[in-house]
């Protein structure tokens, strides 16, 4: 394993560090609009993880699925604020 | 001051380095992962911002600036050191995607958390839209009370 590989390595695994961080916000969020928040951002930064994989393996299909990955992010964080806004606190 | 000979001197440097390490790398490889690197510092950055911060409307406006600006700068980074290449193209055309839709999605995110009763931060100074259409600002005045998770 050449030093490049580690230098890529290291920073995929810089990236799945600031997940866990917003997994963390996830489990301890007081509301249900911080966990949401979480989640949103969660999927950013699996395109992110997603590219890097793909040119460290040189599978470019890989940059496809980050593409799909970004589009379903947006609508899941459009219809999760949908149902955030009709909801009231003392249901 | 920094002009574009010492820049080249210093690119030229880091080519020679790597090639005493037993790497090949050209200067736009090198340019590319220093930039992959400056996204992924700006995505660590935003994610303890995240963690850190007080209501649900900082973590947002924190987390999202930072972490959209890293990604785009990691999708920038596999352009340069790619080339166009089809790895290249699809690459940055996710980055102009998500510079588009990140923050649609935030501000769907924070006015659905003020409709639907998300307090801010007690030090909070004004709150125009609550006090216009929700009939008071939406400031917590108290010391923190236990929410309904």
């Amino acid at each position: 394993m050449s030093g490049f590989a580690v230098y890529t390595i290291g920073i995929v695994v810089v990236l799945v560090l600031a997940a866990v961080l917003c997994l963390f916000r996830i489990f301890r969020g007081p509301t249900i609009a911080d966990r949401m928040v979480g989640v949103d951002i969660m999927g950013i930064l699996f395109v992110g993880i997603t590219a890097l994989t793909g040119i460290i393996y040189k599978l470019d299909f890989l940059l496809d699925v980050a593409i799909v990955l970004a589009l379903i992010s947006f609508v899941a964080t459009i219809a999760l604020a949908k149902y955030l806004e009709r909801r009231t606190l003392d249901d | 001051m920094i002009d574009s000979t010492s820049l080249t001197a210093i690119a030229d440097t880091a080519t020679q380095v790597a090639a005493i390490a037993g790497m090949n790398l050209s200067t736009l490889d090198i340019i590319g992962y220093i930039v992959i690197a400056v996204g992924v510092l700006f995505d660590l950055l935003g994610a303890i911002g995240l963690v850190r911060l007080p209501d649900v409307y900082n973590r947002l406006q924190s987390a999202t600036k930072s972490v959209t600006l890293g990604t785009l700068g990691i999708m920038i980074g596999i352009l340069i050191v790619e080339g166009f290449t089809s790895i290249g193209i699809k690459a940055i055309i996710c980055g102009v995607f998500l510079l588009l839709t990140a923050p649609v999605s935030a501000h769907a995110l924070s006015r659905g958390s003020l409709r639907f009763g998300a307090k801010m931060w007690k030090g909070t100074v004004i709150d125009s839209y609550g006090k216009d259409k929700l009939g008071g600002p939406q400031i917590e005045t108290k010391e923190k009370k236990d929410e309904v998770a």
